[in-house]
């Protein structure tokens, strides 16, 4: 266990972001989000989630996967000068980290998806315990633990120190080339932070929410059921919930004339929009209820069947605050039962 | 509030007792949280579940437009707030609802929370919300604390329309008083100050934030289009994702110029935003603008008003006038 | 680390359209071959590819020549959007992108073998029936009786026409029955709605069936079959549902937990009765 006094995370910083870039929540017009740090921005724990999860660090909102060059009837294809260089990524939350840890299940599944792979491959993640978990928080329905998130490397803050566990080779290397300005320390402190934060998230709302009767299992029984023409009876089609969600993976590949070639890029798309599933005949989702039925579906019953049961969801809580219509993944799991209030 | 919520239900019933109405259009709210108020369609089998408090911002009209296609037979009660009937107006100008269909329940309204700004002041599990005129007492686990409304309204009740219902078919009235607004252009006054540079720097800042999610539109009643441009894959700016680091701008700044002169200020789209980015000012610097150059026009207050943008009078302003004025 | 991003299967590799056939008039038959010194890859019969013009678009499509074709990929495209429409203008020699193969494929050398068949398509549906034909008459003897049923809206819609009457129909031990929807000159054939015909038809009912054609044909043709005494377990289709990455990730062609680009897109009947119902 190591620390360093919190009044000198910036000398931190510093030092990572001399050798490496380095990314993390930060105060901007007023939204916190992950963004490369310079020197005097300042690390913003005072909120406890982004408004965008860290997803955005290994699948970006939209990226260029290549580039074409044509003339007369000959194309060219010339691979995207973008290199993937190391980063690191801090202030991680437990429930952000186990959405990356969904989103590996889809992306490096065979055949690997080489562009998220990469950029796995090249970050060093550190993690952030909650020290002010909110109302909205659910993750322990979904086995995340916000006193000891995990990543390469764990943090946990007090009053005045912030405390670093490396966890694995990447974080010890990190923590080794940083022994300039982490001190090591013993781990009581740290073992009374997590326990204080343990009585924290026994006390939030959503504390029993349960997923009893969801999985596989249930498949036609669900998808079948009443519920959902009232649950997305509001539902405006936008893609809020599907943006803001660390797990959503869903992506669209377009083109783009540049004037000078054309790009080829890959950026998020969600199951909400009308065009998700349209073909030249039509589509198989007409209806809104349907494609929210497919959201909700997915994250609750198909992801699982695909993945030895476990979900696609990590109790972030971000749908439930920043859904127009106040539609969340946690009204359709009380409305299906389980764990009616 | 509670009184007033009270006689919206007991005159739902009613309605939907003696057969004027099939269905109703109000709001509900689940279990969890306060601020989980979504709108939602009642019959005699839930209306015990409508419920109408300051966390009812979300405005209804846009929903009609749906329900009108529905409505076979009957019609639909709509309880709208006095802003929202300018959306509703101007959705009727523009053939989009069928007024043949609704029945307007106008309701009073005392300014509607900002659950962001309620969090940011710091409270945290609110079970009850009681308005005190210009404060609100806010219960907590923790105990109640007093706020001032001008600390937790949203943006678009401090900048109220007033407390006149601009269509209705039955008023519900209530001796609340409105609240005491701000000047709504204010804010556009001070981005008109800025350099050209300050202000491309502001709006930089905004809309880079942007994550495309089309909450704006898909909640704006102006943008009622069956088709969006920005849905079309052959306009080479579908939406979703920006190609290039304009594109946000881009998207907005149309959408802007589309709903020119006929969005009525109802403030959904910077209520809505995941982002926080202040969308109404595009919005509010055109009415402004409509303003200075035609005169005072407020796009939902008469139904059969002809918008200055789509009017056309000899002593209307030259073209000349965009040079006249500057940057 | 090395990243081989030119291998991800996003990426296309270039191929080359050497020919081009008008079949219909809104069908063409596009033969794609890989530039020199390279291959593209191999495929089985079912499976599909992502073709795609640069700043026009990408879409999936079945491949319509049979892997025993070696050298070559085609391609039966009827115009219906922004990408076929471009790719009906284009020349002989154009470049286009290619990448694939994707899907499960027809179970050809483990369920269909030693068994009879009985393939039903309509219109467009024959394109990746015609793989599945050409591959079973490369090894004729490993099946039985070949029974080919085609439908489609007029004579002049009927794709592959030569090719199904001057080779397949000479064939010892296949049968060819051609319907189309309504009379017309010069064409002296069967007239009628293919679940109709299907029923006239003296067919093996142990008989393997594959059918492919618009969505309300294969509804019929499957009822049609179960009516003559068929069992779902024998019937066999493809499916089709818009597809960006053809890999099960971008997340677009499931029905529920099973994505068509990789699960699929051949599936028996019995397992998309497994399926919830949104196709």
């Amino acid at each position: 266990m190591y620390k360093i006094s919190k009044e000198k995370l910036s000398s931190l910083f510093e030092t990572i972001s001399e050798r490496t870039p380095l990314y993390m929540p930060i105060m901007k017009n007023g939204q916190s989000d992950f963004y490369l740090w310079q020197s005097g921005d300042e690390y913003c724990d005072s909120e406890l989630n982004t408004v965008r999860s860290a997803k955005d660090l290994f699948f970006p909102q939209s990226e260029n996967i290549i580039s074409f060059k044509k003339e007369d009837r000959k194309i060219t294809v010339e691979a995207n000068e973008d290199s993937f260089k190391k980063f690191v990524l801090f202030g991680v939350r437990g429930c952000d980290l186990k959405g990356i840890e969904v989103l590996d299940k889809v992306f490096l599944a065979q055949p690997v998806d080489e562009f998220y792979a990469a950029k796995r491959d090249s970050a060093v993640i550190i993690t952030a315990a909650c020290s002010r978990p909110e109302e909205t928080c659910f993750c322990r329905t979904f086995g995340v633990d916000a006193a000891a998130p995990g990543g390469d490397v764990t943090t946990w803050s007090d009053e005045t120190e912030l405390y670093w566990r490396p966890n694995t080779d990447k974080g010890e290397r990190l923590t080794q080339e940083l022994s300039g300005v982490l001190s090591e320390c013993g781990d009581e402190k740290v073992g009374e932070i997590r326990s204080a934060i343990a009585s924290k998230l026994e006390k939030l709302p959503l504390r029993d929410l349960s997923l009893e009767g969801w999985g596989e299992s249930t498949v036609e029984e669900r998808f079948d059921s009443e519920n959902w023409e009232k649950l997305s009876e509001s539902c405006l089609g936008c893609g809020a919930c599907t943006f803001v969600c660390p797990t959503c993976q869903c992506y669209d590949i377009r083109d783009y004339d540049t004037g000078h070639g054309i790009k080829r890029y890959r950026c998020w798309d969600s199951c909400m929009y009308n065009d998700f599933t349209m073909m030249a005949h039509g589509t198989p989702r007409p209806k809104q209820m349907q494609r929210f039925r497919q959201r909700f579906m997915h994250k609750l019953a198909y992801f699982p069947a695909n993945n030895g049961g476990e979900f696609s969801c990590v109790g972030c809580g971000r749908c439930i605050r920043k859904c127009p219509s106040r539609l969340n993944i946690v009204k359709v799991i009380r409305a299906f039962g389980g764990s009616e209030k | 509030m509670q009184k007033t919520a009270g006689l919206i239900k007991k005159r739902a019933l009613e309605l939907l007792d003696d057969g004027t109405v099939t269905r109703v259009l109000a709001w509900s709210r689940s279990e969890d949280f306060i601020y989980e108020v979504s709108p939602t369609f009642f019959d005699k089998g839930n209306i015990d579940k409508m419920i109408y408090d300051s966390f009812c911002a979300a405005n209804l009209s846009k929903y009609l437009i749906r329900a009108c296609k529905e409505q076979t037979e009957g019609k639909i009660l709509a309880v709208l707030k006095p802003c929202d009937t300018y959306s509703f107006n101007q959705l009727l100008c523009e053939h989009r609802i069928d007024r043949e269909k609704i029945y307007v329940l106008a309701v009073p309204c005392t300014g509607m929370i900002d659950n962001d700004k309620l969090k940011k002041a710091g409270f945290s599990g609110v079970t009850k919300v009681i308005d005190k005129g210009d404060s609100l007492d806010v219960f907590t686990p923790d105990g109640s604390r007093s706020v001032a409304k001008k600390d937790v309204l949203l943006e678009k009740c401090l900048c109220c329309k007033g407390s006149e219902p601009m269509a209705y078919d039955e008023k519900i009235e209530t001796d609340s008083k409105p609240f005491e607004t701000q000047d709504r252009f204010a804010c556009v006054e001070k981005l008109e100050k800025m350099t050209p540079d300050e202000r491309f720097a502001f709006w930089q800042g905004e809309l880079s934030k942007c994550i495309r999610c089309n909450a704006c539109r898909n909640v704006c009643p102006a943008c009622s289009c069956m088709k969006c441009v920005f849905d079309n894959p052959g306009s080479g700016v579908a939406s979703k994702a920006n190609s290039d680091s304009f594109e946000e701008k881009l998207f907005h700044i149309i959408r802007a110029f589309h709903v020119a002169g006929r969005c009525t200020d109802c403030g959904e789209c910077s209520r809505v935003c995941p982002q926080g980015i202040p969308l109404h000012l595009l919005n509010r610097k055109f009415i402004k603008d409509i303003d200075d150059i035609y005169g005072e026009y407020q796009a939902g207050r008469d139904p059969a008003s002809r918008a200055p943008l789509v009017d056309y009078r000899s002593e209307d302003a030259e073209p000349s006038i965009v040079e006249e004025r500057g940057n | 680390m090395s990243v081989d991003i030119l291998n991800d299967k996003l990426i296309p590799k270039i191929g080359v359209v050497t020919s081009i056939r008008q079949d219909t008039p809104d069908v063409k038959t596009f033969r794609v071959v890989a530039k020199e010194g390279e291959t593209l890859f191999d495929h089985m019969p079912g499976q599909c590819a992502m073709l795609s013009v640069p700043g026009v678009g990408e879409a999936m499509f079945s491949i319509t020549s049979s892997p025993t074709e070696k050298g070559y990929k085609d391609f039966s495209i009827k115009r219906c959007g922004q990408l076929t429409d471009y790719l009906h203008q284009i020349e002989e020699g154009q470049e286009i992108g290619i990448r694939g193969p994707f899907g499960r494929p027809f179970p050809v050398d483990t369920e269909f073998k030693g068994k009879n068949l009985l393939f039903v398509a309509g219109g467009i549906g024959i394109a990746p029936l015609h793989s599945v034909i050409n591959y079973v008459r490369h090894f004729r003897n490993d099946y039985g009786k070949i029974d080919i049923l085609y439908g489609s809206r007029s004579a002049d819609d009927l794709v592959d026409y030569d090719e199904i009457v001057n080779e397949w129909s000479k064939e010892d031990g296949i049968n060819v029955y051609l319907t189309i929807d309504r009379e017309q000159e010069g064409w002296d054939g069967h007239v009628g709605f293919v679940p109709a015909y299907l029923k006239e038809l003296e067919v093996p009912k142990d008989s393997t069936v594959i059918i492919c054609g618009p969505p309300i044909m294969i509804k019929f043709v499957l009822s049609a079959l179960l009516e003559m005494g068929f069992d779902k377990t024998q019937v066999y289709t493809t499916l089709e549902l818009k597809m960006k990455c053809g890999i099960g990730k971008c997340g677009r062609c499931n029905i529920g937990s099973k994505y068509v680009c990789k699960d699929g897109p051949v599936f028996r009947f019995d397992e998309i009765d497994e399926l919830p119902d949104e196709y």
